[in-house]
């Protein structure tokens, strides 16, 4: 470190939380911190704009009580986080400050300008140097591991060292904080390079000390059907779910970070309802994770800026979440980040470039909305590390458009850059269709470019069974709309039997009953049994005297389909149920 | 150090600029103009010694010599059980012709949001003996509802029965634009029912200036606040959000930044939000409810107002045509309650009823187009007649149990049991035995 003097300024102007500055000597960074002193209070802010000797900071913080003439520190560090082992199971705001550990004003109201450390500094952790004297590493090289809960938690060469340095010394198995210096390194120029457990990393820069990126192969588990089945996501894929209010979102995100199978799930909760993150942050360490067998927060890092939270600190908490993401795919980890919502960081830029003055884009959102939007999915993906392990951050991120209308910046922005789109639509909520995911306006790229892996690994036919049940529901839904116009009487019987064979494809597969304990959550093995049961009934053909009597059958035929979804699998009643289909099935054909 | 200036330098819309020193952001100042009438006035934006002003009673007839005296502390509220069965406006001043409240107890009014880690999750139903509300959208204790509803529907009157109704040690009541004769009703409503010593009332009427019309929600809400840590019940009544909203759009063009939809500010969202988010369950103290009122204009739940607020709160009330609208409507935190709090049958008999009044809809508009009546029909178009008298129709007073007592009633009168969807366990302890 260069140790330049720090730079200071004086406050010149406040437009609700931007700040202009002047600066009088000393260089000023586009984007490094600076704090505003503000009576005792000392306020984090950003630099967002420089031009000659004024800066203007967006601050992260309340700026009641600011006066012109105030002084400004700038930090000279771009806004970071601390990344070391004990971010699992924590709670943060948008600054990565644990919300546990603040002090509050009157016992329950977040006191601004407390920036205490976002790990535990005193806990020691039991260190397994793996790496020996001599040895050659670069950035983000393995040097050893802690035990952290339920995974090892490697502790790596600084994922920002540029070439490759040797190991010059390493401590030997013993406790440790994470401030202890655990390792040294000496780098080409023969310079130390001193190693703790902690790095630092600025949120806006991925972390890129990998070999290569990977093209999305394998498929995310999600266990809710619709996604899994028609919609897949793969490993370090990017998807977004845009949806109207009310339709669901909120329930789909819960599922999705309970039973997605990965390692680590990454809550970035932006702007969204305070009491949808208590839910989370009350219910999950009561919930078993199926995979350890340890509590559901063990495995989970939420980072939360609810809608009444500073709106600057919005805009950090999506870069905080993806960055511990980033760092936890440098230890070989799945990673899972939702982003609930995309609309709201995008609301943050909005307002932020209002102050700014700047001239506005589509809907007053900043024109470079869509390159920010596509730099965060960007930083999704699957990578091979240096040892050959492999890692993955995959990124579902929630839009919600005004008016659910799917036409505005956000969601086109977004639709650009995401390569499976899952679309809930206030009809199917309103039918209480829940996942409300629309089967034919949704989309995923991940089908046909995982179709050989997918195939391979569930059936030869499966993606082409797949692309068959869409087909179906297509036409389900063409010939439900002629029957809203001329009325069950106006359509074929064939028509009718491919209307109720869509309908029961519907009914029984693609919806999911959230609040079911069995049917929450459905296993890849038992999708790949009760698809396969449910195509060879639907490719079945039926001849019926008449359209009551189809009607008819195919009600006892999608109960005993839905009956089965409530029973765990190889249980004595979902052997029975699927027996009772196969023997309809054989009932109902054709002589 | 009180810093007295007499020289405005511009006026635009209710903002007022000058050339002030050491100023503080959102400080606020008295302006005495010079017929000697005051006003207090807010600091919204500084750039270098130039200040600019947000007026509370308005600039209308302001002189630009006009003496402005900064006080050196943000606007506050006081606070203490002194302020239950008193009225105020939006600038905290007395409507009741009663003497003001003494400079004590002072708290700022817009605070901090609460940290979440100090929430707990709801879990108390609220009774309001409408039935619309207790059997099929539960209102939850901390919850935060909105009334969606247009012009000349009866949405006051329902808020006002609730006021009356709900179990909350404290009600604040936040009147934002109100015409003259409403702020009448509420406070007659209020005096009859016999609640006026348990509220607290801030009042806008469409006639004041507009700038205390954005300072009702926050002053209700900072009370509210110190009710509920305090360890009350508070339960918050807000009409009507779309004024308040309006007043930000006023603002905001006044201010020359750019705006978004339909000319409101780009941080409509977080404004209706910091609001909205107020609402909260303390651990270890009491609660804030809220209920606020938002007209949607020419009834379109698109527009920016009614779309922002329906993602920031936990479901939403449709009232129209005089009736709170079974489909549309929803409680968010029901679950919370439904059966586990309430009883048993709770669940079963809402989707139950839904369920045949959505068929009974159905049979209706297939009868408009002219089909003949079957006797199934006849059924349904019975159940919704007395669906619309023993459920909807806003003058039924009833607790949920008679509710819930009624509803059986109800489907028994119209239907066999196997036609109604329930779960055998439930029909043969409720299903009413044949005479």
């Amino acid at each position: 470190m260069n140790q330049a003097p720090a730079t200071r300024g004086k406050i010149t102007g406040v437009n609700g939380n931007m700040v202009s500055v002047d600066v009088s000597e000393g260089s000023l960074i586009q984007n490094e911190v600076a704090f505003v002193n503000c009576g005792d209070e000392r306020l984090k802010a950003e630099v967002i704009k420089i031009r000659g000797r004024q800066a203007s900071l967006q601050v992260f913080e309340d700026t009641r009580g600011v006066r012109v003439g105030q002084d400004v520190e700038f930090s000279g560090e771009l806004l970071s986080v601390e990344l070391a082992p004990g971010l699992l199971g924590m709670t943060y705001d948008g600054l990565q400050n644990p919300l546990e550990h603040l002090d509050n004003r009157q016992g329950f109201f977040l006191k601004r300008g407390q920036y205490p450390p976002a790990v535990d500094q005193e806990k020691r952790w039991l260190f397994n140097p793996t790496a020996k004297p001599g040895d050659r590493v670069q950035a983000g090289s393995w040097l050893g591991w802690v035990q952290e809960l339920h995974y090892p938690h490697q502790i790596m060469a600084p994922l920002n060292m540029l070439g490759a340095a040797t190991v010059k010394s390493i401590v030997e198995e013993g406790e440790y904080t994470i401030r202890d210096t655990v390792a040294v390194l000496e780098d080409g120029n023969g310079r130390e390079i001193p190693i703790s457990m902690l790095q630092t990393w600025p949120v806006k820069k991925p972390i890129r000390a990998y070999a290569e990126r990977l093209y999305p192969q394998e498929m995310m588990v999600t266990q809710c059907r619709i996604i899994d089945t028609f919609f897949p996501v793969g490993r370090g894929g990017v998807a977004c779910v845009p949806g109207p209010f009310g339709a669901g979102k909120t329930v789909l995100q819960h599922i999705l970070a309970k039973y997605a199978q990965v390692d680590i799930v990454i809550v970035v909760a932006c702007g969204e309802r305070a009491g949808e993150v208590v839910e989370t942050i009350i219910t999950f360490p009561e919930l078993e994770d199926p995979k350890t067998g340890g509590s559901l927060m063990d495995r989970t890092i939420i980072i939360c800026n609810t809608s009444s939270m500073p709106v600057a600190a919005r805009d950090a908490s999506v870069y905080t979440g993806v960055t511990l993401a980033e760092y936890y795919r440098q230890m070989g980890r799945n990673v899972l980040l939702l982003a609930d919502s995309t609309s709201r960081w995008a609301q943050a830029m909005r307002e932020m470039s209002g102050r700014l003055e700047e001239i506005p884009g589509e809907e007053a959102f900043p024109a470079y909305l869509e390159s920010r939007i596509a730099g965060f999915y960007e930083r999704g993906g699957q990578v091979r590390l240096a040892n050959d392990e492999t890692g993955s951050v995959t990124l579902i991120g929630t839009v919600s458009p005004a008016g659910g209308n799917f036409e505005e910046p956000v969601t086109q922005g977004t639709l650009k850059v995401v390569s499976a789109f899952h679309g809930l639509s206030r009809k199917r909520s309103d039918e209480r269709r829940y996942p409300a995911i629309d089967p034919i306006d949704s989309w995923s790229l991940y089908l046909k470019q995982m179709e050989k892996s997918l195939n391979a690994e569930l059936d030869p036919e499966w993606v082409p069974m797949v692309v068959e049940c869409q087909d179906l529901l297509r036409r389900g839904s063409q010939v439900g709309r002629m029957m809203t116009v001329v009325g069950e009487e106006g359509v074929s019987q064939a028509d009718l039997l491919d209307y109720l064979r869509s309908d029961m494809l519907d009914a029984v597969y693609l919806q999911q009953n959230a609040f079911d304990a069995v049917d929450q959550a459905c296993s890849m093995k038992r999708q790949l049994r009760d698809f396969k049961l449910l195509v060879r009934a639907l490719r079945t053909k039926f001849s019926f005297p008449d359209k009551p009597e189809a009607r008819r059958f195919f009600a006892k035929l999608q109960d005993a389909f839905y009956q089965k979804n409530y029973c765990a699998e190889d249980s004595a009643d979902y052997t029975q149920y699927e027996t009772k289909i196969e023997n309809l099935l054989a009932e109902g054909v054709a002589p | 150090m009180i810093k007295a200036y007499n020289r405005i330098t511009n006026i635009i819309g209710d903002i007022a600029e000058l050339d002030a020193k050491d100023v503080s952001f959102n400080e606020l100042a008295q302006v005495t103009n010079h017929n000697g009438e005051t006003s207090l006035a807010q600091v919204i934006r500084m750039d270098g010694d130039r200040v600019s002003l947000q007026v509370f009673a308005g600039a209308k007839g302001l002189s630009n010599g006009a003496k402005v005296r900064f006080l050196g502390h943000p606007m506050t509220v006081h606070h203490s059980d002194a302020l239950l069965g008193r009225i105020f406006n939006g600038s905290g001043v007395p409507m009741d012709g009663k003497p003001p409240m003494d400079e004590s107890g002072q708290v700022d009014i817009a605070g901090p949001s609460v940290n979440p880690v100090k929430r707990i999750v709801p879990h108390n139903f609220i009774e309001t003996r409408i039935p619309m509300i207790d059997v099929f959208n539960p209102l939850v204790e901390s919850q935060k509802l909105p009334i969606f509803s247009q012009a000349g529907e009866p949405y006051n009157e329902l808020l006002a029965r609730v006021g009356l109704q709900a179990q909350a040690d404290v009600i604040v009541l936040g009147g934002i634009g109100l015409k003259f004769d409403e702020y009448i009703f509420f406070r007659q409503t209020f005096e009859e029912g016999g609640v006026m010593d348990r509220t607290v009332m801030f009042v806008h009427t469409a006639a004041d200036p507009v700038v205390e019309r954005l300072l009702v929600p926050d002053l209700a809400l900072a009370v509210a606040e110190q009710f509920g840590v305090q360890g009350k019940r508070v339960l918050v009544l807000l009409t009507d959000m779309t004024a308040f909203a309006d007043a930000l759009k006023e603002i905001n063009v006044a201010m020359e930044q750019v705006p978004s939809n339909l000319g409101y500010p780009g941080s409509l969202y977080s404004d209706l939000a910091a609001r909205y988010e107020k609402a909260v369950d303390f651990k270890g103290a009491g609660s804030i409810t809220v209920l606020a009122v938002t007209t949607m204009p020419g009834g379109d739940v698109t527009h920016p107002v009614p779309d922002n607020t329906g993602y920031i709160t936990e479901g939403q009330y449709y009232l129209d045509t005089g009736m709170i609208n079974p489909f549309g409507s929803l409680s968010r935190l029901k679950q919370l309650v439904i059966d586990s709090v309430t009883r048993e049958d709770h669940g079963a008999v809402m989707n139950s009823m839904i369920r045949l009044y959505a068929r009974a809809q159905e049979t209706k508009k297939k009868l408009a187009m002219g089909f003949e009546v079957t006797e199934q029909d006849e059924k349904y178009l019975k159940y919704a007649d007395l669906f619309v008298d023993r459920f909807m129709d806003l003058r039924v007073d009833v607790t949920l149990e008679k509710a819930l007592d009624n509803g059986w009633k109800t489907m028994a009168e119209c239907f066999e049991p196997e036609e109604v969807g329930i779960k055998k366990a439930l029909l043969e302890k409720y299903w009413p035995k044949a005479e």
